[in-house]
Parts: C-alpha cells; structure tokens; sequence
C-alpha cells in the first residue's frame, strides 16, 4: 500500500489530473467523445462503446484483484438499493439517450470542440446535479433506501472466492467480444 | 511518434489503457476512476457565489462538500487530455450540431441546444441518484464486481437504449 502518498492531499491533486488526462486521451483517441459513437452504439450500430469498456472492466477487472490479494490495493465497491440504483440508473439512461454522451465522455467531447457538449450537455448536468441535491433529503427519505443492499459485491453474494468469478467472467466478456468482431458489428 | 495522431485507435487498445489506467487510481490514489461527483460539487461552488455559506449546509453537500478534490482534477483532466489528442490529430473543431443528429432532424443550433439540455438535466438527476455514471459504475464499479454498478449499468443501457430507438425511430 502507497498509504503515505495517499495522505498527501496536494499531490494526490496532480495525481488526478495527470490521470484525468490520460483518460481524456483515451477516450478521444477511442472515439467515445463523439455523439456519433455514442448514439450509435445506443442505436445498436456501431459497438465502439461497449468495445471500449468490456476491454477496459476485463484489464482492470484483473489487475485490480491481483494487486488487492497481494495487499497493495483496496476494494471501494459504491452502496446501492433498488431504489437508488434501479430509478437512478434509468434516469440516467433516459438522458444518456437524448444527450448522446454521458458525463465524462461529454467533458472529453468539449476538449475536442463540441459546443452542444459545453453550452447544453454541461449547463444540464450542473442543474441536474443541483436540483438532486435539492431535493436529497425528501429523496432519502422516500425513495433512495427502498430494497437497500449495501456494498454488496458478487463474490460475497455467491459466497466463493472472487477468482473463481473473475476468471471465467472474463472469458465470458471476451469470447462475447470476438462475436461482436466476428459478426462485424 | 505517428500513432499520437492518428485520428482513432483499436477500441481494444484504448479499453486495456483504461484499465490499466483504473488499477494505477486504486494503487496509487486509493480512488475508484469516476466523474459525477465533481458535477455535484461545482453546482455546489456556483449556488454558494449566489446565496452564501449556508449551500454548505444542506445535507447533500455535508456529504459532498463543494470543493476540489481528487475526482474534479480528474474531470479537469479528461478535459485537456482529450484537447491534446484532438489538437494532435488535427480533429479539433468548433461544432454546433453532430453529424448524425443533423442529419435526422436538420442543422438546428437552438434544437441540438435545448436537446442538450434537457437530456444533461435528466442524466444529472439520475447519475447522483443512481450514485455514479458510465466510469464510476460501468467501468471501476463493474471491475470491482460490485452489485450496484452491474445493476446500474445494465439500467443505464437498458434506458439509453429505449430513449435513443424512440428518438430516432418514432419522432
């Protein structure tokens, strides 16, 4: 574990923009920054997106394991219930579907120019975000609890060792990405 | 150095980037790669140069205080990472409206605009309840095998799908 250098606030700073820009880079030189990927995959014609990340969870999916069972790495698996996660996430995919990117790629997309990305996308998200926080206790309250399940990973669930889902999970994700290949979408 | 600008590289060369990437975050930064909060937190800076130091007070904003940190350098980052890789490819470009939105419903500035808008609201709403977007449950919550972000990023899909089929086909 980098425990020291976890602690030091000012260059954990320049550690996230640093990362920040290699992710920025990434994603433009991926294609995802543009609305046109982006839609196209959710139209189902073009499979760039899911290409992108069912590489990037298996590579990471992996690595992040193997550094956590050598000790130098620790799991921060987000909380959810149904009616965070479900609602939440259907939500999210309904804007997903009229903006055409979703909140990192859309900041990547006014890296390369893209004004309906900073003067739309940008501006809604930062009302959105507002008026949750608005509404956050009433939300809390009422909805965000609703069939909680906590931290909840698959190995606990399943009760096995994370290995034994890691590894045939990951076969799965790529023998699905040679069919997407094979069957050129 | 020729491969810096090209215009796109292999999908799979960019996902096995990215989680690389995501495993350097969980060593070195003990930080999951994700984007939404750092929305949060800017409508919380901006609400507090209207109406004060009592935003800090609303419940929301105690859990995540309107600051900087890591995740909103990360956001600032993505930001000039795509610029460089852009501007090296020679693919920077103003652009008002996307190519294939134009192409379905015209070369409207204002109609891309309001679009935007809307759909950037509704995903705001829905990424901070949902608790996360497409890298901080797609990408780092998934490779942790997380419950939530499975769950999560099949509704995302699940949603964006529907609402991508009707506008496209039905409008």
């Amino acid at each position: 574990m980098f425990r020291t250098l976890h602690a030091k606030k000012d260059v954990q700073l320049g550690i996230g923009l640093l990362i920040g820009i290699l992710f920025g880079f990434f994603l433009q030189k991926g294609g995802v920054t543009r609305y046109d990927v982006i839609i196209g995959q959710l139209l189902l014609t073009d499979f760039t997106v899911i290409k992108v990340m069912l590489t990037a969870v298996v590579t990471g999916k992996i690595g992040v394991h193997l550094f956590k069972s050598l000790g130098k790495a620790e799991l921060h698996p987000k909380p959810g219930s149904f009616g965070s996660t479900v609602i939440g996430g259907l939500l999210f995919g309904i804007g997903f579907g009229i903006l055409g990117y979703c909140p990192g790629t859309l900041i990547g997309a006014i890296g390369q120019g893209s004004l309906d990305a900073l003067l739309g996308g940008m501006v809604g998200l930062l009302v959105g975000a507002g008026l949750f926080a608005e509404f956050f206790p009433t939300l809390e309250k009422k909805v965000l609890l609703i069939g909680d399940f906590g931290d909840l990973t698959l190995p606990k669930l399943f009760k096995m060792n994370p290995w034994i889902l890691i590894i045939p999970l990951a076969i799965g994700i790529i023998a699905l990405l040679i069919w997407i290949e094979t069957s050129g979408l | 150095m020729e491969w810096l600008s090209l215009k796109q590289w292999s999908p799979y060369v960019v996902g096995i980037g990215i989680g690389l990437l995501s495993c350097v975050a969980f060593l070195l930064s003990d930080k999951p790669i994700g984007c939404s909060t750092a929305y949060s937190r800017t409508s919380g800076m901006i609400e507090r140069l209207f109406r004060g130091e009592k935003v800090g007070e609303k419940a929301y904003y105690k859990k995540f205080t309107p600051s900087i940190d890591w995740e909103w350098m990360l956001v600032i980052g993505i930001f000039v990472g795509a610029f460089i890789s852009a501007s090296l490819s020679g693919e920077f470009r103003a652009e008002w409206v996307p190519s294939k939105w134009s192409s379905t419903f015209g070369n409207s500035v204002f109609l891309r605009w309001v679009v935007s808008l809307v759909g950037g609201m509704v995903m705001g709403i829905g990424a901070r309840w949902a608790g996360g977007c497409t890298s901080g449950h797609g990408i780092s919550g998934t490779l942790q095998l997380a419950v939530s972000s499975w769950l999560a990023v099949i509704c995302f899909f699940v949603g964006g799908i529907a609402t991508a089929l009707l506008i496209y086909h039905v409008f």
